[in-house]
């Protein structure tokens, strides 16, 4: 295959991959404009600080600095927006919430000047008491996180729990009550973990005639659109959202974060202002929520589920962000793919004085699906049954309405489980010293949507897509060229892939939930299917044809009578003298369902199954991954490559909350571990020694052509696998992450807990 | 505050170049803020990431740790100067995207320029010499594989699928001079 065939289904090189191997590619730190200021945040050293004053004369009489903007600068009372409440305000008022909540914006000619000015600035504070674990947030006469009047209406305006998702469905307690039963109950914790994109996030704003123009590394530049309308009371119209592609999201670059106070500066200033964030402030603008989970499942001799009953406490940070959603949404499938009879999930979104958490691949699920799937795996020792046949017996089949009012199974998953089994060769003996674990996970795909796209066809039968969708690293640019080749008949250079500019652009929802290769794939697929009517109908004039007797796919038009033309014939000769182009236009809308807990059933469902072997170092408790197998239902790999690579990517970004990332909070909130040298990603060095990744195809998805979303689903199961093996390893059973060797070889000098090393392989 | 600056001399991709640099001011920030060469990437800023790795006198280093007056007299080389002047992708650079060991790709300029030294020193690696040559750049994506098998087609000199802008260009004309002939449809 050659690297600009875009056949449906194979891989062609990446589009605009050469850019980003010449060092051509401009992402938005390496962008300015004429006339830009540099800004730079100010921040207190505590978690929570009631802050008297803000003093920044000092710092306004050294060279070049323009500009110390704090709260009082601004519109009051302080305008606060969110993508869920409207409870973060563009800089803290009165009170910080968090270590690093910034209290002023410094811009300056320069950014050392805006540095030199950062230090000048003195801000009178006084340290509160903090609450930064759940247990300190639930306690009795806890602080408030957030001010009871920003909550007014809600119920647990007094308490520091934002919100609380039950699903329920049977009888647990009936459930739990018959005979015969094992039923096991665990504690199980997840660590505050950070997106470490490599691209720091990074902002710049600029007056733009009568309205603002700002270019953020978000993933929804839409949604910062809107936020931004909102904040400064101007039309859609006239706020521009310029989107360079990220280097890097995975939901961090979701949602606005500074880039409201950099809007302000520029616009109180009359000029362009740019914010580009050191990788410390990301680990202090995005994370991932804490979980403390309680899984309690009953286990029928046979290795059926009659119930679980699970309890989740997410700790969220200081304001909403997307928090909530991710609460609720991730831990709705938490009962698993499972058919169980009786299932009562609560799970709390709780409010502390640490970072704001938000969208992270996986979005909620990971956490619960550590806790849910490792008390499976223990059901299955206890009850002395494979834990691949445990699973096997309960999984849902295709149709399945495993939770019911929600979207049916939607795949042959136990192809994956089986495929994950043999390639780990789970029937065959564990090579001396090792262990092998397994684990499944779902995930629920967007619920709503609505994504829009032009297709552009021109004279020349080249073609110009436009797609509101961020390309972060995913391949979406790559895949929706390849949609309008295979439709179109262009080659894959004659297509190019408009993104990222609210004012050209048409509106998308959002990049997230993988959804773009199903949402913005069909919107594609319709703009070009669009194009194709009206070359039929183009076709049969010119041809002296029936429009019943024409038909165009795949970049063909085909007559009735067998003749065959290409596209851009037809195209040519229906344009006439003028030229011109013809336009498609398409739509995909999935709308809310009124009723629903999520608003709307999910589109697909993610599953993965993955299966892990690995050793222990017993003098030293590291862990080494020998073999990493990851299976993924995708309906269909339009793109094989990259579906690969988003699935091993997704897996290697378990394997560090699973085995090293952590932040480190001291006693006042503070992260100790900031940045690259103290908080570990996974290198090469890290890697599993043997890594396969395999996809489950049935074009049975709601996506073009077959296809599924994914690039999460490969995260979900890495912890519960992971420790599974090492238990079956050592008979040592860990019930906190990351298993850092210091975690792992303190457990192994506690030794097995009576009933750990039940069912070793 | 009155700013002295220092005159360096730098070969840069070949070119050299006089340059007034703050003495505080490290490789990175000139290539980037003086010199507007934006392929090497900021990122952690400590010498962790990888993301700003270059080239000195051959040597791979992250020029965020060097300082712009050490390096007076060196001879530099940066992601932008991995392609030939007529635009022809080197070997190492086809190879990444062959093999896609390019995703976001803001850490792909540090990626290649450590597998260009990894190769320069270890004509043939080992994995463990790729693991070991490439353990300063992190890949938050992930495409460690695929990058390991970019350096594997490029140390095994097999002919890449693609050498970028020369064959894009190829292959363009190729349906460019394709004859959009309407005739027959014209009537």
């Amino acid at each position: 295959m050659t690297a600009l065939d875009g056949t449906i289904g194979t891989s062609p090189n990446r589009v605009g991959g050469i850019d980003r191997v010449t060092g051509a590619q401009r992402y938005l730190a390496d962008m300015s404009v004429t006339d830009a200021l540099h800004a730079k945040l100010v921040t207190v050293p505590v978690a929570r600080a009631r802050v008297a004053r803000i003093d920044g004369s000092a710092a306004l009489a050294l060279p070049g600095v323009r500009l110390v903007l704090t709260a009082d600068d601004l519109p009051q009372p302080v305008p606060r927006f969110g993508p869920q409440n409207l409870d973060r305000p563009v800089l803290a008022t009165g009170e910080t919430k968090y270590h690093g909540d910034p209290v002023a914006l410094v811009v300056a000619d320069t950014r050392e000047q805006a540095e030199a000015g950062v230090a000048a600035v003195h801000v009178d504070y006084k340290a509160l008491p903090a609450v930064c674990t759940v247990a300190a947030a639930l306690a009795t006469g806890a602080p408030l996180v957030q001010d009871r009047s920003l909550r007014a209406k809600d119920p647990r305006r007094n308490t520091n729990v934002l919100n609380e998702h039950v699903v329920a469905w049977g009888d647990v307690e009936a459930a739990a009550a018959e005979p015969g039963l094992t039923i096991v109950e665990r504690r199980y914790t997840f660590p505050m973990v950070t997106h470490f994109a490599i691209e720091p996030h990074a902002f710049m704003a600029a007056p733009d005639g009568d309205g603002v123009s700002v270019w953020s590394t978000i993933q929804h530049p839409n949604w910062l659109q809107k936020t931004i309308a909102g904040l400064t009371r101007l039309p859609l119209s006239k706020v521009r959202v310029y989107a360079p592609d990220p280097g890097g999201g995975f939901g961090g670059k979701q949602h606005a974060k500074y880039e409201p106070a950099v809007v302000f500066a520029a616009l109180r200033l009359g000029r362009p202002v740019r914010l580009v964030l050191t990788l410390e402030e990301t680990f202090q603008a995005v994370r991932r929520a804490a979980c403390e989970a309680r899984v309690r499942t009953g286990f029928t001799a046979d290795g059926r589920i009659a119930f679980h009953d699970i309890e989740a406490d997410y700790l969220i940070g200081a304001y909403t962000d997307i928090a909530d959603r991710v609460v609720g949404k991730g831990s709705y499938p938490a009962a698993g793919p499972y058919n169980v009879p009786a299932v009562r999930i609560v799970a709390r979104a709780i409010l502390s004085h640490t970072v704001p958490s938000t969208a992270f691949r996986g979005f909620g699920n990971p956490q619960i699906n550590w806790a849910v799937e490792s008390t499976i795996d223990e059901g299955a020792r206890v009850l002395g049954i494979d834990p691949v046949d445990v699973r096997l017996r309960n999984l849902a089949r295709k149709g399945d309405r495993f939770i019911p009012f929600d979207t049916p199974c939607d795949g042959e998953w136990d192809q994956a489980v089986r495929k994950a089994a043999e390639l780990i060769g789970w029937d065959t003996p564990c090579p001396p010293g090792r262990g092998r674990g397994i684990a499944l996970g779902i995930k629920s795909g967007p619920t709503t949507g609505l994504s829009y796209s032009i297709v552009r066809l021109l004279a020349d039968g080249s073609v110009v897509v436009y797609a509101g969708t961020s390309d972060m690293g995913q391949g979406a640019r790559t895949v929706f060229a390849q949609i309008a080749s295979h439709e179109l008949g262009a080659p894959l250079d004659w297509i190019t892939v408009v993104m990222g500019d609210t004012a050209i652009v048409p509106y998308d929802q959002q990049t997230s939930a993988s959804r773009s290769t199903v949402l913005m794939g069909n919107a594609i697929l319709a703009a070009c299917r669009d194009i194709q009517a009206k070359l039929r109908s183009i076709a049969a004039t010119q041809l002296g044809a029936a429009d019943t007797d024409v038909t165009v796919a795949e970049g063909v038009v085909r007559l009735a009578d067998g003749r065959e033309f290409p596209i851009r014939e037809v195209l040519a000769a229906g344009l006439g003298r003028l030229g011109g182009e013809i336009t498609g236009l398409g739509e995909m809308r999935k709308e809310a369902e009124a009723g629903h807990p999520l608003s709307g059933a999910p589109a697909f469902f993610e599953f993965n199954c993955t299966a892990i072997e690995a050793e222990v170092d017993a003098d030293t408790g590291d862990v080494t991954i020998d073999r990493h197998v990851t299976v993924s239902d995708v309906g269909k790999a339009l793109n094989p490559l990259q579906v690969r690579m988003q699935d091993e990517g997704a897996a290697i970004m378990g394997l560090g909350h699973t085995l090293m990332e952590h932040y480190i909070l001291d006693d006042e909130g503070r992260i100790r571990n900031l940045g690259a040298i103290d908080y570990r990603i996974p290198t090469s060095m890290d890697l599993p020694r043997e890594l396969r990744s395999e996809a489950v195809e049935n074009a049975d998805g709601p996506g073009p052509y077959g296809s599924k979303g994914m690039s999460e689903g490969a995260l979900l199961c890495v912890a519960p696998a992971v420790a599974a093996a090492v238990r079956d390893a050592t008979g040592v059973a860990i019930r906190d992450l990351p298993l850092t060797p210091e975690r792992v070889w303190r457990a192994l000098q506690v030794g097995a807990a009576p009933g750990d090393a039940e069912g070793r392989r | 505050m009155p700013q002295t600056t220092l005159p360096i001399e730098l070969t840069v991709n070949g070119t050299l170049r006089g340059i007034d640099v703050a003495p505080h001011h490290t490789l990175l920030e000139v290539l980037r803020d003086d010199l507007q060469l934006t392929g090497s990437k900021e990122c952690c800023l400590v010498g962790e990431c990888g993301a700003c790795t270059i080239l000195v006198n051959g040597r791979s280093v992250d020029s965020c740790l060097v300082l712009a007056v050490e390096a007076d007299g060196a001879d530099v080389l940066t992601v932008e100067g991995l392609a030939s002047p007529d635009g022809r992708l080197a070997p190492i650079q086809a190879a990444f995207l062959d093999q896609g060991g390019v995703q976001c790709g803001f850490c792909t300029p540090g990626q290649l320029m450590s597998a260009h030294a990894l190769l320069a020193g270890h004509p043939h690696p080992t994995r463990a010499e790729i693991e070991e040559g490439m353990a300063g750049n992190l890949c938050r994506c992930a495409c460690y594989e695929q990058i390991f098998a970019a350096i594997d087609q490029a140390a095994s000199g097999a002919a890449p699928a693609v050498t970028g802008a020369s064959v894009r260009a190829e292959a363009g004309d190729a349906w460019a001079g394709a004859k959009t002939s309407a005739e027959g449809l014209d009537q």
